[in-house]
């Protein structure tokens, strides 16, 4: 009975660590490995989008303003105010874990497709300042990142990021494991189920939801201020909305309700594009259709889907 | 059957209206610890409004309700479920995706420890809370007979036992107010047995019960005091002896021509 309540809760993160440790041996080049290293960035933000869609069943469609947040915080901070990028990035998991707080408070009331279009418009509302700041942002075109150092120690090369970033995904998918297992976690996948018997059950669902989308939206950020010191450089398309949907598609295809799944999510789509490169012009057809043939043969997500396939459990 | 003492629940004057019928009107009662106070009526009659207003789930439009002395009205229910009133639902709002298990310990969650960080960092505190919360369902699963299921997803389980692990879960937050609305709808008359136990049991430690149920017998059986209710007024409301033989109820179950089948429903 205890291992029922622990287990999942380590295996996660130990099937990671281990993904992480064997395909560094496996991965011939430093390109699969920075490749590799942008599925750990990308599997982060998913991570906590899927804590709020999958667990909580609150959809966002606006998280790559989140992300977007944390990106430019190590961009603009050290460039502007000399600041530390790790404070930066601190400040900008903060930043958008504090407008997470203040705009979730009214958005969180709506439900469904009310809130996924509130959602939308603010991760756009953000998007559009970031491409309209140039003076601070360099708007469209971007802006360089100043690269980290560490105790003197100028971090770079695709090996080190790509460890750093593994690292920051088992790190994440622990604590999301935790959160899962824990009494908030049992709140907001009641509060998923049924709103009315959660309430009824004690549970504050409004202040359970904005809970959880603020522990998103810090997810994002992070995911984002890891990207821009990875990539050195940002710019405003990561902030966008076609960011967010790629996001929410991450979380939907790796499988709702689970971490694994969002790792798998997100390798999909950032490796797939990659292989399909070699068809050219018809890249984004070939990847519509995998994803497309993914949903109708899996229809709870990868992870999910091949789990129940192995089990024989139906749905 | 024990006299009823100081009221837990009072409940007065209140009402509802939806798009101008009165769905609740006036209506008032009080439930006691230890006593089970049941509500009846024909279909419509305004019963599981009743208690979605008792329970703070719709506004009501008058009246007010207490709770141990304190007035409550229009109180959120989880507000109203920190101050021990707790209900069980008609249409089933069971957590579909969670086991029958984790089911309970989501009603345990007043009495769990919820520091936001100790969660996220899986804390000894939050090891220790799971472990709490993980036994104590499981008591409460043996004690509805559903300790088979334990482990089982909702989804997958009978309606009757889903009817039971609302009642567990509505317990695993120790209330002192019980609804429970048509807790043996849909059992068979093995488990309506063991709900009817059940029942005389959580009110026998002093929770005071206030059930709405349709079938008849088992109300008949169990109340200490009934409320009849018709298009949402009070018809009657006394002991169960009385309730049986008013002309005025028999009348509302199965109009004026429906005597002999009335005289069968409430035997």
């Amino acid at each position: 009975m205890l291992k029922t309540v622990l287990a999942p809760r380590f295996a996660v993160p130990l099937v990671l660590a281990v993904l992480v440790v064997g395909l560094s041996f496996a991965l011939p080049s430093n390109f699969y490995l920075r490749v590799a290293a942008l599925v750990w960035i990308s599997a982060l933000a998913v991570i906590g989008l899927n804590l709020l869609m999958g667990y909580a069943g609150q959809v966002s469609l606006g998280h790559a303003g989140f992300f977007g947040i944390g990106a430019y915080a190590v961009a603009v901070l050290p460039a502007q105010f000399s600041l530390h990028p790790l404070l930066a990035a601190l400040a900008g998991a903060l930043a958008a874990g504090l407008l997470a707080y203040v705009v979730g408070r009214p958005i969180l009331r709506l439900k469904g497709h009310y809130l996924a279009v509130a959602t939308l418009g603010f991760g756009m509302l953000i998007a559009m300042t970031i491409s309209n700041e140039a003076w601070l942002t360099g708007g469209p075109d971007g802006m360089p990142v100043e690269r980290l150092t560490l105790l003197g120690w100028r971090v770079r090369g695709a090996d080190t990021w790509y460890w750093i970033t593994g690292g920051l995904l088992v790190i994440g998918a622990w604590i999301a494991g935790n959160l899962v297992a824990s009494p908030t976690g049992r709140a907001l996948r009641a509060l998923h189920d049924s709103e009315v018997a959660a309430r009824v059950a004690g549970i504050d669902v409004a202040r359970a939801k904005l809970t959880v989308f603020v522990i998103s939206a810090v997810y994002a950020a992070v995911a984002g201020a890891a990207l821009a010191l990875v990539n050195g450089f940002v710019t405003p398309d990561k902030a966008n909305f076609m960011h967010s949907i790629e996001l929410v598609t991450m979380v939907v295809l790796g499988g709702m309700g689970s971490i694994l799944g969002s790792v798998a999510g997100a390798a999909i789509l950032v490796v797939l594009p990659q292989v399909l490169t070699s068809f050219h012009d018809y890249e984004h057809m070939v990847l519509g259709l995998i994803m497309m043939v993914i949903m109708i043969v899996l229809r709870s997500g990868i992870v999910p889907g091949l789990a129940s396939l192995l089990t024989g459990r139906r749905k | 059957m024990n006299a009823p003492s100081t009221p837990l629940l009072a409940v007065e004057e209140i009402g509802i209206s939806f798009g101008g019928v009165k769905a609740v009107d006036h209506v008032s009662f009080t439930a006691s610890p230890g006593e089970v106070f049941s509500i009846i009526g024909p279909n419509g009659a305004g019963k599981t409004t009743l208690f979605n207003l008792v329970s703070g789930v719709y506004q009501p439009k008058t009246g007010s309700v207490r709770l141990a002395g304190e007035t409550v009205t229009a109180l959120e229910p989880n507000l109203l479920a920190a101050r021990g009133l707790s209900r069980t639902f008609q249409n089933l709002q069971v957590f579909f995706r969670m086991s029958a298990r984790e089911n309970v310990m989501v009603g345990r969650h007043l009495k769990e420890r919820r520091g936001l960080l100790a969660h996220l960092l899986a804390l000894p505190s939050t090891g220790r809370q799971n472990r709490e919360s993980t036994e104590h369902a499981d008591r409460l699963l043996a004690r509805v007979g559903l300790s088979d299921h334990a482990d089982t997803a909702a989804a997958n389980m009978p309606y009757g036992a889903l009817k039971r692990l609302e009642i567990a879960r509505a317990l695993a937050a120790e209330p002192k107010v019980l609804l429970l609305d048509e807790p043996a709808a849909g059992c068979n008359p093995v488990e309506t047995e063991e709900i009817e136990r059940l029942i005389r049991k959580i009110a026998d430690e002093g929770v005071a019960v206030v059930l709405v149920e349709h079938d008849m017998k088992l109300v008949m059986r169990i109340s200490d005091r009934i409320l009849v209710l018709d298009q949402g007024r009070m018809l009657a409301e006394g002991l169960a002896t009385d309730i049986r033989s008013n002309p005025k109820v028999i009348e509302a179950y199965l109009g004026t021509h429906g005597t002999r089948e009335a005289n069968l429903a409430l035997d």
